[in-house]
């Protein structure tokens, strides 16, 4: 996903900017108004009009929403919150264990899963791309881009039958001479099953882009090692991966920046109380202990926070990509 | 070491990776097989742990059954119709926007462009947007579903860099013409932008088929549930304790029902699959290969 690369602005770049003076890119001449921008592409600027609408509604609104998570909030009272409680609800989730417990699980989640998904689809697109026959090549391609197309429902469904009592995996078990286990309702399970269905439905969907980046990698820097002597895995090392790491940099960046929000979907889907101490992340946490338990403020500090943390993530992965590799999302 | 029997050392690998790529294609179809054999199987041979590949006791009975459940074909038709409406009101406002900023001269662009960029890196979070839904009086209605995913932004930018792509001369051509802004898009830049389109409809179709969440959020009704949710509620009276939601349903679920309810909200997705494949590669390739 790293179309983001095509883009040639900061988030949230300055104002409408309206004074200043257009960015020299462009082809107008300088320092033409807004007024003769408008004159002459208002036709453009309403085709604008709805699509801004739905950003402000449905985006921005929700972030100014934030406040309440330093307001005091009742269900049926103002959208805003009633009155200011400063830090209040964000010393109540920094004093709570639970709050601590899920934060741990979730960074532990996230780890595991930027440490297995993030590396495997690089391996299978190397794999991939060493396949000779055309056929063959788009038939794996195809199958293992197929999960990448199930609801999320569907998935944890057929964790679920793969995992239970009947299903597959404790046949094999029983098969050899071991007692079935209740995966789904074992603590000590549901990283496993977590990142290992994590990797079933993403790493055939991950290889595109770097199938894409492998074919642009030119032929005669090949030829250029074969001529020095290289072997095939000296060829992958020294021409191929270097050709593919902007790609997996981006990737990582963007990996980076959503590693806070792990599998919010997946793990509401497939954990229980049982499964709690290990499974419960703050996203499952806050809609907890907001929707089902109507605590919105409280919930809504911990959400900030949250997406704080991702913000900073993304910027800093960014940052340091930029300063490092040379290679940044903007 | 380099290169001491290149022949040979590339023969095992290409054995070994062989067999590495089988195992990848056995892994990834096992699940599929075995939910479709669990759905053709008896119910006391399931439970027996007998059916792996194969149905055991070969029975349509489970497929008659969950047919027979007008909740069913409710949500199914409900899933029909939300996905169809929220595709193309996605695909109005995203190519109006993604043409808009397609256009490299005009003014506050580049503004127009963080504002839908910069959510793709912050966003308000579950509890101010479900705030917002309920206050707006959206709650029990398809709109919960449709307008506060209206716009993908990564949808928006693909599109963008295919507008981008366009030869600029027919659409100034037009505008010499006197042919205003929206007949440009309409008549000269749609009907050449055909592949985009369709790559997108098939992105925003198969995501609005396969969502869950927002309508398990925001409504409360059986029958304005799409299919996903009417499975979600199955899968979910098999885990002990169910945690999420009023209307989580208790009652233990025959493991064939939910095989059948599966395979049944695949299917649509598995038909259209082998045709639409290469149209989301491309998509994919598309925003990513621009750079």
């Amino acid at each position: 996903m790293s179309t983001t690369r095509t883009i040639d602005v900061s988030p949230g770049a300055g104002g409408p900017g309206r004074a200043r003076p257009g960015p020299s890119r462009a082809r107008r001449p300088p320092g033409r108004s807004w007024r003769q921008a408008l004159r002459r592409d208002w036709q453009l600027y309403s085709l604008a009009v709805l699509p801004l609408l739905f950003f402000l509604i449905f985006r921005y609104l929700p972030m100014i929403g934030n406040v309440i998570a330093f307001r005091k909030f009742q269900p049926g009272g103002s959208v805003l919150g009633e009155e200011w409680v400063g830090l209040r609800y964000v010393k109540m989730f920094l004093n709570d264990p639970s709050f601590w417990q899920v934060f741990t699980n979730t960074v532990v989640i996230g780890v595991l899963t930027l440490l297995f998904c993030f590396p495997t689809p690089i391996v299978l697109a190397l794999l991939i791309n060493e396949l000779r026959g055309r056929r063959v090549k788009r038939f794996v391609q195809s199958v293992s881009y197929l999960p990448h197309f199930l609801s999320m429902v569907v998935v944890a469904g057929l964790v679920m039958e793969m995992l239970s009592v009947d299903g597959p995996v404790n046949q094999l078990l029983r098969a050899m001479g071991n007692d079935p286990v209740a995966f789904l309702q074992e603590a000590g399970w549901f990283r496993t099953i977590y990142v290992s269905s994590e990797m079933w439905q993403t790493v055939g969907w991950g290889t595109i882009i770097y199938l894409a980046a492998l074919t642009t990698i030119d032929e005669q820097l090949y030829e250029a090692a074969r001529i020095d002597g290289a072997s095939r895995w000296r060829q992958v090392w020294h021409v191929t991966l270097p050709g593919i790491r902007p790609t997996a940099v981006t990737l990582l960046i963007l990996n980076i920046g959503t590693f806070m929000a792990v599998g919010f979907e997946k793990i509401l889907l497939l954990y229980n109380p049982l499964t709690y101490p290990t499974a419960d992340v703050i996203s499952t946490y806050l809609y907890r202990m907001g929707i089902v338990s109507n605590s919105f403020s409280y919930a809504a500090a911990i959400g900030l926070f949250e997406a704080v943390i991702g913000l900073t993530l993304v910027m800093s992965a960014n940052l340091i990509s930029r300063r490092t590799v040379g290679t940044s999302l903007w | 070491m380099v290169t001491v029997d290149r022949t040979r050392g590339h023969r095992v690998f290409r054995a070994v990776n062989a067999v590495i790529l089988t195992g990848v294609v056995v892994v990834t179809l096992y699940p599929f097989v075995n939910i479709v054999a669990r759905s053709l199987s008896d119910e006391f041979a399931i439970r027996a742990g007998k059916v792996n590949l194969v149905p055991v006791g070969f029975t349509f009975r489970t497929y008659e059954f969950v047919a027979s459940d007008p909740t069913f074909w409710i949500n199914y038709r409900n899933t029909l119709v939300y996905t169809v409406v929220a595709t193309a009101i996605a695909m109005v406002m995203t190519t109006c926007y993604a043409y808009v900023l397609s256009k490299k001269h005009l003014k506050g662009r580049t503004f127009l462009i963080g504002i839908a960029v910069f959510t793709m890196f912050f966003s308000g979070g579950l509890i101010p947007n479900y705030i917002l839904i309920s206050s707006l009086g959206l709650k029990d209605s398809i709109w919960a579903i449709v307008l506060p995913n209206a716009v993908s932004v990564f949808n928006l930018l693909v599109m963008k860099a295919f507008f981008e792509g366009l030869p600029a001369e027919l659409e100034e051509a037009a505008a010499i013409d006197g042919m205003s802004t929206y007949g440009i898009l309409l008549r000269i830049v749609l009907p050449l932008s055909k592949a985009v389109l369709a790559t997108i409809v098939l992105f925003y179709a198969v995501s609005f088929w396969n969502s869950w969440f927002a309508a398990f959020l925001y409504m409360s009704q059986n029958d304005l549930f799409p299919v996903t949710v009417y499975l979600r509620n199955l899968i979910a009276g098999a885990t002990t304790g169910t945690s999420v939601g009023a209307d989580a349903t208790d009652m233990t679920v025959a493991t064939n029902i939910k095989s059948v309810t599966m395979v049944l909200t695949v299917i649509p997705i598995l038909v259209v699959y082998p045709f639409v494949q290469r149209y989301f590669v491309k998509g994919v390739m598309l925003g990513a290969v621009k750079g």
